[in-house]
């Protein structure tokens, strides 16, 4: 097996039960795996509720002890969750607009010249990492140099290695947040703390409690899923020198071959709902009060869906995937997610000529009855120039 | 070459022409409101939901089985429900009319 492959450990489960059962803190989960159910159950907002009394408790591991402010607009239900997507949607389209996407390209650009210059670096802290922090600042659209400190943090801001969840490390996001806020509302500027400062919703301004709770999202959202993602893309073409020719070959398949990336990888392996009334999920009783999760990462290697599911194939044209998500809640951060891919992708295949792993340890998400493979804690690689 | 008509939920008409590619993608550079083509074509967003004209259907054909599940989550399902970026530029009969979902 290539160190690079993710390997699907829900295919049993799927194909005989169609769920799997997991302890979360003794608040246990019952993951949906398949295909049409995950989607099913994603649509059904009434049934599956993300907003609900419990913050934190969609999260799996969950949040609840550790977290106070309410998620926006991921934790929210329709109806009030359209006005607070409608006011944030446009803001995190601006990755379509050619500034974003040649700031981005020097982001990017930088990261992969320091690379090569160096030779051999670990993937992770030194290659992931510094891409999302920085890209991050065109998101928010703050200052460049505000990403020195997200660097700083390490990857683990929620996540130590020997508890799940920390607290303590979260606090250090929180308090930063507040400050921040603080910050904006002295000193106004272009930045989504300000402009969501500013925003109404049915003519009532936000309260900081809400724009905390967007900015908590924008950060924790987008952190560890894109490292994953870049990561990966990384061991990917390390593994698959051919692959990395193709794109060179044939630049047309660039869209199709990132779709396919992300199906694979699934940087996010599940995200839960609280369970309003008793139903069934694949003729299992669920009862009201429990939860379930809905499990992309399983939903994404069904092969009633996608042929030749555990292979990359990068010119997939039909590839109705849910690694962002579906319905309602789906990603809102998939246009700066997408176009990190098109550039990270465009840029190796204009510079690098090979990579090597040297050395790697893997990432295993331990979900009780499955043990998955999201990606690496580190990772060294050797990059060489074409 | 095939000229396509797109009508937007404010009733807006955009005439467009093109050769290569899918419809969604012709829709997109036309910058016709309520397309947006998130996934690029790979049939997994549905912002490229259309209604296809009446007249039309028997032409374009139905969907595929992937794209019909995919629609059947849908806001605004109807029997004349295509994801654009599932149908070729020059395999639509010309003249075809599409009214956007969104
Ligand atoms: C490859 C990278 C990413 C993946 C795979 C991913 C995956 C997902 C998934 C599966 C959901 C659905 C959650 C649910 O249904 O409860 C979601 C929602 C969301 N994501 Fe991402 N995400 C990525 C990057 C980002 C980034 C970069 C941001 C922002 C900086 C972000 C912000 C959000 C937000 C705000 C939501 C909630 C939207 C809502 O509730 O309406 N994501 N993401
Ligand atoms: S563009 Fe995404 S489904 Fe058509």
């Amino acid at each position: 097996m290539k160190k690079s492959t993710l390997s699907d450990p829900f295919k049993e489960a799927r194909e005989s039960k169609g769920f799997g059962e997991m302890d979360d803190q003794n608040d246990p989960v019952v993951m949906v795996l398949g295909h049409k159910d995950v989607r099913k159950c994603a649509h059904n907002w009434k049934t599956f509720q993300s907003g609900g009394d419990e913050v934190g408790r969609i999260v799996v591991p969950s949040e609840v002890h550790i977290r106070n402010t309410r998620q926006i607009p991921f934790e929210v239900d329709p109806p009030e969750h359209k006005s607070y997507r409608d006011l944030v949607e446009p803001w995190f389209k601006r990755p379509l607009e050619a500034n974003y996407q040649a700031k981005l390209t020097q982001i990017i650009n930088n990261v992969v010249d320091e690379a090569l210059n160096k030779g051999t670096l670990e993937v992770v802290e030194e290659f992931a990492l510094k891409l999302q922090s920085r890209a991050l600042t065109l998101l928010l659209n703050i200052p460049f140099e505000e990403s020195d400190l997200w660097i700083s943090w390490g990857t683990h801001v929620f996540r130590s290695e020997d508890t799940a969840l920390d607290g303590d490390k979260a606090n250090i996001l929180y308090d930063y947040i507040d400050a921040q806020i603080d910050k904006a509302i002295e000193n106004p500027g272009n930045d989504l703390y300000s402009v969501l400062l500013a925003s109404e919703i049915n003519g009532k301004k936000l309260t900081k409690e809400e724009v905390k709770g967007v900015l908590i999202l924008t950060f924790a959202g987008g952190r560890d899923t894109v490292i994953n993602a870049v990561t990966n893309a990384i061991a990917y073409f390390a593994d698959h020198p051919k692959s990395l020719q193709r794109l060179r070959d044939e630049p047309e398949i660039l869209n199709t071959a990132i779709e396919e990336l992300i199906r694979y990888f699934s940087p996010l392996t599940q995200m839960g709902r609280v369970v309003t009334e008793n139903t069934h999920v694949c003729e299992h009783a669920i009862k009201a009060q429990s939860r379930i999760s809905m499990c992309w990462a399983s939903a994404n290697r069904d092969e009633r869906v996608f042929e030749n599911a555990n292979d990359v194939v990068l010119d997939r044209k039909v590839n109705p995937h849910v690694a962002f998500g579906f319905g309602t809640h789906n990603c809102l951060g998939a246009t700066h997610a997408r176009q990190i891919m098109k550039i990270l992708l465009t840029t190796l295949a204009e510079k690098v000529g090979t990579m090597e792993i040297i050395k790697c340890k893997e990432n295993i998400e331990d979900l009780d009855e499955f043990k998955r493979k999201v990606g690496f804690d580190s990772i060294h690689v050797t990059f060489n120039k074409l | 070459m095939a000229k396509i008509t797109f009508i937007t939920s404010d009733n807006e008409t955009i005439v467009a022409e093109g050769t290569t590619g899918n419809v969604m993608e012709l829709a997109v550079k036309n910058k016709v409101k309520g397309i947006d083509g998130d996934c690029g074509g790979v049939c997994s967003c549905a912002t490229c939901h259309v209604h296809v004209n009446e007249a039309f259907w028997g032409a374009v054909g139905a969907p595929s089985e992937l794209e019909s599940d995919m629609l059947e989550f849908d806001d605004n399902v109807s029997d004349y429900s295509r994801l654009a970026c599932q149908l070729q530029v020059n395999e639509v009969p010309d003249g075809l009319i599409l009214k956007v979902a969104k």
